[in-house]
């Protein structure tokens, strides 16, 4: 029999209230109300000012209205927890339509394990009704091919034609009349179109 | 957040609940149907955010008075949930969030997408939270949730519980889950705890009666202790980590 250590708490459904406990004021509740967890960065964090948004499709081609984001990534250096960007976010879909949109700034390559340089990434993870436990992926950007095409971790996904799903595609024009750059990221949880989520 | 950064042991995927769970149908059209991608942990998965007791308010870990709109406390049976947190070598978890919501006495939650019959408390929010000291240690006031029905196959039953989200110190040790209450018949009913296939990793989130604690003529307390990912020794290691 292998050592036996202490076995992780189970994971269950954050579920369809999940925004009570983790984004208050966006459940309509009145507290922190001054709380804006989805602007990563506004003016004034050295780095290029960005915006990802997208849209979690179910296996039926509804959008996920309930689904719960969180990102995490490095500042424009390629440092994680660096002094005054904490480079963590959360959003919740828009309860219409699905939508989700981050306000942050271009993360900056990091290294991987052996040292080489990974392309400039976020990691995101989904919590909503009906996932048992988070789905852990990456968003990668469509204007820097160069460094996705030697990143270790999209080389390490075995399927060439899925490692697509997670780069983000810069919209033209700019978000309502603005000049920073959109990233559309769409999740499909199921189909030919189907995300890759990590195990990691 | 830790300056360590070093890998994390594997998650034992056949402890957790598999993704496709189709007694608790909205899993069916939200789970992955292709197998998930291996990845080795790079930074970005060794690190996690610092939220810490400079974002909190001294209220946010009692739920009886953080919400109080009418006056007095919110309505139920008064309770204090408590525990360590601690990771799979048994080490204390330093510093971590830990985020709680729940329906009030009556089964109801204060959610625009909750319509159960049961009448929304004037002064419960639902929401709380707080940090884990150098001990792991956690503690919150609030009121036992009652349970609900809901729409899964004709009016299943939520026994009484309370959600948790845990940061730990690094992205891959992110849970979110679920607290049951000792001795409650429909725990073995729920179809949501159902997609868990190990009773012994039901039991864990099972919090007990802790009379030890109890606070005299005014609560009663559980003990919910959980379990986040630990990291590996790297013996031998020799691969650059570059931070
Ligand atoms: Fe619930």
């Amino acid at each position: 029999m292998p050592v036996q250590y202490l076995k992780e708490t189970p994971s269950q459904t954050g579920g369809p209230y999940v925004h009570i406990g983790c984004l208050p004021h966006f459940a309509g509740l009145n507290l922190r109300t001054q709380e804006k967890l989805h602007v990563l960065a506004g003016g004034g964090v050295p780095g290029e000012q960005i915006r990802i948004e997208g849209v979690v499709w179910d296996g039926s081609g509804h959008p996920l209205r309930d689904v719960m984001l969180e990102l995490w990534q490095a500042d424009s250096t390629g440092a994680y927890n660096a002094p005054g960007f904490r480079g963590w976010g959360r959003v919740g879909a828009d309860p219409q339509t699905g939508l989700w949109g981050f306000e942050t700034i271009r993360p900056g390559a990091t290294p991987w394990i052996d040292s080489r340089p990974q392309a400039p990434h976020c990691s995101l993870l989904l919590f909503a009704r009906g996932i048992n436990i988070h789905l852990h992926t990456r968003v990668y950007f469509d204007d820097r091919p160069e460094a996705n095409a030697a990143d270790p971790a999209l080389l390490s996904i075995e399927l060439v034609n899925r490692r697509q799903t997670l780069i983000a595609t810069r919209q033209a024009g700019g978000q309502g009349g603005s000049d920073v750059p959109t990233f559309r990221f769409d999740v499909h949880l199921q189909g030919d179109k189907e995300t890759v989520f990590f195990d990691c | 957040m830790s300056s360590d950064t070093g890998e994390f042991a594997r998650r034992d995927r056949a402890w957790h609940p598999p993704a496709f769970t189709p007694p608790y149908k909205t899993s069916v059209l939200r789970s992955p149907g292709k197998a998930l991608v291996s990845l080795r942990q790079s930074i970005g998965e060794r690190t996690g955010p610092v939220l810490g007791h400079g974002d909190l308010d001294p209220l946010d870990n009692d739920l009886i008075r953080n919400y109080i709109t009418t006056g007095g406390e919110a309505i139920g049976e008064r309770i204090i949930v408590h525990g360590r947190v601690v990771d799979e070598m048994g080490r204390p978890v330093k510093g971590s969030l830990v985020e709680v919501w729940q329906a009030n006495a009556g089964g109801r939650y204060r959610h625009g997408n909750d319509h159960y019959l049961a009448p929304l408390d004037p002064n419960f929010g639902g929401c709380g939270r707080c940090v884990t000291d150098d001990d792991g240690r956690y503690f919150f006031r609030t009121i036992k949730p009652g349970p609900y029905p809901w729409m899964n196959h004709n009016s299943d039953w939520r026994p009484s519980h309370i959600h948790f989200s845990l940061f730990g110190n690094a992205f891959a040790q992110r849970l979110v889950t679920q607290m049951y209450f000792e001795g409650d018949p429909l725990i073995p009913l729920c179809p949501i705890i159902g997609t868990i296939r190990d009773k012994a990793a039901v039991d864990m989130l099972v919090a007990k009666l802790d009379m030890n604690e109890m606070v005299p003529f005014d609560s009663l307390v559980y003990r919910f202790d959980i379990v986040l990912r630990g990291r590996r020794s790297t013996f031998f290691e020799n691969r650059p980590e570059g931070n």
